[in-house]
């Protein structure tokens, strides 16, 4: 990172390859820890074994789980150029072709970071590691990073009180936290310290692959080449383009199928691109305004 | 239309403001035009809708710092905002905007009040006056500025959608606070805000398409409905009756600013419908990414 001068550190960032990945949650989980994040409830979605639902201010690694009627790999019974059900092997007497696809999502740290970009008190940073942190004791509170990520990773917290919080007032209190945002850091302490993240330690199957990312990059190719040459249905990289829109992420993803059957946008743009032409509309418009109430003088007083 | 999705769950996130947010972009909006009108009445010589748009003015904008504190839950924090100054954030920007334009028009209103006329006094109008048009327009940008895509896709029109809006309701104002012999401009702005605001409102919804169906639906819908008959039926009371009767000025008047807060409402709310059904992200981003491709690569396009 240019700015950092002589402290600039590589680009650091994470590979996810979800076409290892085993649903054990311990990403998840070994998150929470580390960060001390607080629970959110216990709660069944019923949707496959996904009880966390999203990235949020409390859980900043989230296992998406799902089940689709299609096949691992598009070979020998089940060659559909589409990857879809092939009828005929099922008329044949073959197993019902399924597969499971589990994914990993976390903060992307893009390139150019909406988050980023609209943060009015610059609590949110880019660290010597090029990754998108947020400083809580400058957060103002605002919000105005939530609705500006592309993929809805950066949230408010909070939390209900409890009884024992507060016994005789707590009719009188609102939520516990004070509307401060939350999310991943990339183990922004653990990074300084030489460590890796904490997701990608505890992963068993190097799903989560934690490195510098003009690097993993390369190796993201190699294990898509590997994929596509083993007949796998689907494999593509997201977000490993640095010239999509929002540069490229920092934490990209190998997945099996379209970005949105996991919940993440196809081709997501970071809101201030378009920001310089907003500029020109709004001084436009309050030109025009001007111009409008002026007009609206030549008729004289009454 | 229908889109994949995650279990049907919001890609982005819904905006995390509170109602406090739509009000300020009409009290806002309300200061932004009176600062307009107020100065031109001032250089017209129009003495009594100068200080009737002044006293609106400041007080419209005096409630907007405490909305937005009401919003971000500690005062201190409001100060926070002006720690640094980025032009890639419209709420940085708009928060000195807003500092300006309200310290120039309380003070104003003071030193009109303590009838200290004088240098400082054109000073402070004078900033007020410019700050005005800025502060009416910028909150466009905010709400554009986000990945948010029924506010995202209408970067064209919100500004203007705003500025209209703006001049409608402080014209509107100006025309219940002032009397008829000298309101004439507040209730041309009134009425020429309306009309334009009307047909800039249409042009984004066409613009927008599917995505702008949100305005045709809940709690979005509901209100821009209200929005345009309220009006509609100011704008046409004020014109045929608002001269003569000041009954019908003050009447046509509230009518307008009814109206105007409704669409603050509409837009607001539109946001929050926009960001809770993936399929808005999904089918425009998926119809972009598809251009593109054809676009760069003319022989593998999709039929
Ligand atoms: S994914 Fe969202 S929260 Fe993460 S850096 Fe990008 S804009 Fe910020």
């Amino acid at each position: 990172m240019s700015s950092y001068g002589a402290e600039a550190k590589p680009r650091m960032g994470f590979f996810t390859d979800t076409s290892v990945c085993i649903g054990c949650k311990a990403c998840e989980v070994a998150c929470k820890e580390w960060n001390l994040l607080p629970a959110d409830g216990l709660e069944w979605t019923g949707h496959s074994y996904d009880n966390t639902g999203e990235l949020s201010a409390n859980s900043w690694r989230h296992v998406a789980f799902i089940e689709q009627d299609k096949p691992l790999r598009i070979d020998g019974d089940f060659a559909t150029a589409d990857g879809t059900m092939a009828v005929d092997a099922l008329e044949g007497g073959g197993a019902a072709p399924m597969r499971w696809l589990m994914e990993s999502d976390v903060c992307k740290h893009c390139t150019h970071a909406g988050c980023l970009d609209v943060c009015p008190t610059g609590s949110l940073f880019r660290t010597e590691f090029g990754t998108v942190v947020v400083q809580e004791d400058i957060c103002n509170g605002c919000g105005y990073c939530v609705p500006a990520c592309p993929f809805g990773v950066i949230d408010r917290r909070e939390l209900p009180r409890k009884p024992e919080d507060a016994p005789l007032a707590l009719p009188l209190l609102g939520s516990k936290e004070d509307g401060r945002v939350w999310k991943c850091t990339l183990c922004y302490d653990r990074l300084k310290g030489g460590h890796e993240p904490a997701c990608a330690k505890a992963c068993p199957t190097h799903s989560i692959q934690f490195g510098e990312v003009d690097e993993l990059r390369e190796r993201a190719e190699q294990r898509l080449a590997k994929l596509e040459a083993q007949n796998w249905n689907g494999p593509r990289l997201y977000g490993h383009d640095a010239d999509d829109g929002v540069g490229g992420f920092g934490a990209f993803f190998l997945l099996l199928d379209e970005p949105e059957v996991y919940g993440l946008p196809p081709d997501p743009v970071v809101p201030t691109q378009h920001l310089p032409r907003l500029w020109k509309t709004t001084a436009l418009a309050a030109a025009v305004m001007f111009a409008g109430i002026a007009a609206a003088f030549a008729g004289g007083a009454e | 239309m229908t889109a994949d999705s995650y279990y049907g769950r919001p890609i982005v996130n819904e905006p995390v403001w509170k109602p406090e947010v739509a009000f300020y972009l009409f009290t806002g909006g309300i200061a932004g035009g009176s600062a307009v009108l107020h100065g031109l009445a001032k250089l017209a010589g129009n003495e009594r809708l100068a200080r009737s748009t002044l006293w609106i003015g400041a007080a419209a904008e005096a409630v907007c710092p405490p909305l937005l504190i009401s919003d971000l839950g500690r005062p201190e924090r409001f100060l926070n905002m002006l720690r640094v100054f980025k032009v890639t954030s419209p709420m940085s920007v708009g928060s000195w905007i807003l500092i300006v334009s309200s310290g120039a028009s309380t003070t104003a209103a003071a030193l009109e009040r303590l009838r200290l006329l004088g240098p400082l006094q054109a000073l402070t109008e004078g900033v007020w006056f410019l700050s005005g048009p800025p502060l009416a327009t910028y909150t466009g940008a905010l709400l554009a500025n986000t990945a948010i895509p029924v506010w995202s896709e209408a970067r064209d029109e919100l500004p203007w959608i705003f500025g209209a809006s703006a001049t409608a309701c402080a014209g509107a104002a100006a025309a219940i606070a002032t009397p008829t012999w000298c309101a004439g401009p507040a209730r041309r702005a009134a009425i020429g805000g309306v009309v334009a605001e009307l047909g800039l409102v249409h042009a984004m919804e066409k613009k927008l398409g599917f995505v702008g169906e949100v305005y045709e639906q809940g709690e979005a819908g509901e209100y821009a409905k209200v929005s345009k008959a309220l009006g509609i039926a100011g704008a046409v009371l004020l014109a045929a009756r608002g001269r003569r009767s000041r009954a019908a000025a003050a009447a046509g008047g509230a009518l307008i600013l009814g109206s105007s807060l409704a669409l603050r409402w509409s837009v607001f709310r539109a946001g929050f419908q926009s960001a809770r059904d993936p399929k808005y992200t999904v089918i425009p981003q998926k119809k972009r990414a598809a251009i593109r491709r054809a676009e760069s690569h003319p022989a593998s396009a999709p039929d």
